[in-house]
């Protein structure tokens, strides 16, 4: 039997807004996926350990403080260098349109803002991971 | 309800008939018409819709109509808007601004390592130096913040919650460095833990040691620093974490309950403390229900300081509040459509007769907000104030039939959660079971679900959307301020007499295992130049840290 997409929904930083987080844990489990959320106050290193040992296929990134570009791309850095490069990291929060751009160099392959639908995210991650699975076939 | 003359019972009749007739060719809008708080909203409102209780007149218990006999006709409210990022110097001349600009009162945003008391080089701290507020390390950066601000000329409010009497003493301190005296000192410090843990996240301590040190404010401030309001209970991030209306008002209040408690637990007076008590609450969409909201606010906390607590000061009674309008009601779609649901929730705080106001700005879902947005936020207010007339008469929507029995049955339904919690035990009891916060994340979850399904339509993000949105001018906090932000603070640390320092979080560290108000010993470390950092440290381990269940 495929076993259901694995996501990590984590909070990155000191910032205390965990609404994001919390219904989009809620929606994608939802979408039949298994969600793991880590709470508040979660440093990358804490971040990328959970994610390596609870075997995610999907890191799920929030933060609305505006410590985006100094958190998330350590997160994908420590996923690297533990051998976990090919965990899909996104993202999500209060991020403006040219922080965006300096995530994606940095391998977070999506930021989904404000209003966005959950369906969007979820449906993203579906084709992500078909798309990982392929290539690496 | 009012019972019915013949006469009206006819004309009630006729006009039944005739809207049923108009039904059967052309339906409404909808099936159910309801508020965010799922209070179903009837066709019309009329006599027989009426609670029982009158609304009675302003300034005369339970105040459902205002706490001031002449509201706005005296004084209009203070136009407060929050603000604060990057350096205190940074900081410092957007309040100068701010004032300039004719704003009336000063709202201190502090950066996230401040408020859950990490000095700025802790690891910690990493990425979130001067980010969403100013970063205050020691005395020295509090000065900065305020020069040539006489603190006896403002009003300041500082929204510090853990660290509340860390931050109120070094205010008190830079008051003593101008020569102001503590007992002139007038502002707020939001300093309600509680909701930290139910919705916002900038807690320490666990909730016993965290009472303690809010009522060493209470006690402190009744005796030295009498105009400052020593607490301001929030509804604001409870509302933006997902509640409804409803939840928002309950869950406050209950949070108040569980203050007032703890002081006269404490061995304090209810009338020494409770006129001191502030309150903070969420301007949100539904215009006609989140002025209802305020003036049921007032009626139930009147009602509680009297019946419950017994409280004979006028001013125990009257809750005094605060509005910000709804962060999370602002789309990061078309920005500029957020000016007009800013003067909507404006103008449901005004009507509801609030004390302060903060008018968010229109890029907030994208940024801080830039200079030119904050502007344009704070004319809202002052369009409001002097241009549309609403502050001529006090309470101008009394006696409506719709607001009247809004404003009964939100009350009616806020009592039941507020008994729901005593059950539990309090407030407190309940945030440790987790029960606000499930409650108000199950009202997250179905928001999410009525945008996603349409049901709900917010312009410009589920509906009415354009292709190509370019993105307006942003405020950007320069990454060079948290490098310059360690260095001042390693200066300072290199400066500073070590053994002064040693000495007095030794000695506020064996008053917190103590009784001790722990008042004076945070000021004299304050005064010494001891970080915010170092003094949470020093009770962090008496105290320990609370874990989110």
């Amino acid at each position: 039997m495929k076993r259901p997409i694995r996501v990590l929904i984590a909070k990155p930083g000191l910032d205390g807004h965990d609404r994001g987080a919390l219904v989009i844990a809620q929606a994608l489990r939802d979408e039949g996926m298994e969600v793991i959320y880590t709470g508040l106050r979660q440093t990358p290193a804490q971040i990328a350990a959970a994610a390596v040992q609870e075997d995610v296929d999907v890191v799920g990134l929030s933060c609305l403080s505006g410590a985006h570009n100094e958190l998330f791309p350590e997160v994908v850095r420590l996923l690297k260098e533990q051998g976990a490069g090919d965990i899909l990291v996104i993202a999500g929060g209060v991020i403006p349109k040219e922080d965006i751009a300096y995530l994606k160099k940095h391998d977070i392959a999506e930021v989904f803002t404000p209003g966005t639908p959950t369906k969007v995210t979820a449906e993203f991650i579906r084709q992500a991971i078909v798309q990982k699975v392929k290539s690496s076939i | 309800m009012k019972k019915k003359t013949s006469e009206e019972e006819e004309l009630f009749k006729n006009w039944k008939e005739k809207t049923e007739r108009l039904l059967q060719k052309r339906p409404e809008r909808k099936n159910r018409f309801q508020t965010l708080s799922n209070i179903e909203v009837n066709r019309v409102y009329t006599e027989a819709d009426q609670p029982g209780e009158s609304p009675g007149f302003p300034g005369v218990f339970p105040y459902a109509r205002g706490i001031h006999p002449t509201m706005y006709r005296s004084r209009l409210w203070t136009m407060r808007q929050y603000a604060g990022f990057g350096s205190a110097r940074e900081t410092n001349r957007r309040f100068r601004y701010l004032l300039e600009q004719g704003q009336t009162g000063l709202s201190v945003a502090f950066d996230l390592p401040t408020q859950i008391g990490y000095d700025s080089d802790d690891p910690m701290a990493s990425g979130e130096v001067g980010k969403v507020g100013v970063a205050i390390d020691s005395l020295k950066d509090m000065e900065k913040l305020f020069e040539g601000i006489p603190l006896d000329q403002v009003s300041t409010s500082m929204t510090i919650n853990a660290p509340a009497s860390v931050l109120l003493a070094m205010y008190i301190a830079v008051g003593e460095k101008q020569g102001v005296s503590s007992r002139e000192l007038r502002g707020t410090i939001q300093n309600d833990i509680l909701k930290e843990y139910i919705a916002r996240g900038t807690y320490i301590f666990p909730p016993k040691p965290s009472m303690r040190l809010i009522t060493d404010v209470f006690k402190y401030c009744a005796e030295s620093v009498p105009k400052w309001n020593t607490i301001s209970i929030s509804g604001y991030h409870i509302r933006e974490a997902g509640s409804t209306a409803v939840q928002e008002v309950a869950f406050t209040l209950s949070d108040g309950i569980a203050y007032v408690e703890a002081a006269i637990q404490a061995g304090l007076e209810v009338d020494q403390f409770a006129p001191r008590l502030s309150f903070f609450f969420n301007a949100h969409n539904n215009f006609f229900e989140e002025i209802a909201k305020f003036r049921a606010a007032r009626r139930i906390w009147a009602k509680i300081m009297k019946e419950r607590f017994h409280a004979s000061n006028e001013r125990s009674l009257q809750l005094r509040f605060h509005t910000q309008t709804g962060g999370s009601t602002l789309t990061a779609q078309q920005p500029d459509n957020n000016i007009v649901r800013v003067t909507l929730q404006a103008l449901a705080a005004v009507l509801g007769g609030t004390q302060s106001l903060h008018t968010n700005s229109r890029d907030e879902a994208l940024a801080l907000p830039t200079e030119e947005s904050a502007r344009i936020a704070l004319r809202t207010q002052q369009i409001i104030a002097y241009e549309s007339g609403v502050a001529d008469t006090v309470d101008p929507l009394g006696g409506s039939y719709y607001i009247e029995a809004l404003t009964d049955q939100i009350e009616q339904e806020v009592w039941r959660y507020i008994e729901k919690i005593d059950e539990m035990g309090g407030a407190v009891s309940a945030v440790e079971q987790g029960y606000m916060q499930q409650e108000i994340h199950r009202a997250a979850l179905e928001t999410q679900r009525r945008i996603e399904s349409g049901e709900e339509i917010v312009v410009g993000m589920n509906r009415y959307q354009i292709e190509q949105e370019t993105e307006p001018q942003l405020l950007r906090v320069d990454p060079s301020v948290e490098k310059q932000q360690l260095a001042q603070l390693s200066e300072l640390k290199a400066n500073r007499d070590l053994l002064e320092v040693e000495e007095k979080l030794n000695s506020l560290k064996k008053a917190a295992e103590g009784t001790d108000n722990l008042m004076p010993y945070i000021l004299d470390a304050v005064r010494a130049y001891c970080t915010v950092g170092e003094i949470c440290h020093a009770l962090r381990e008496v105290f320990g840290e609370y874990r989110a269940v």
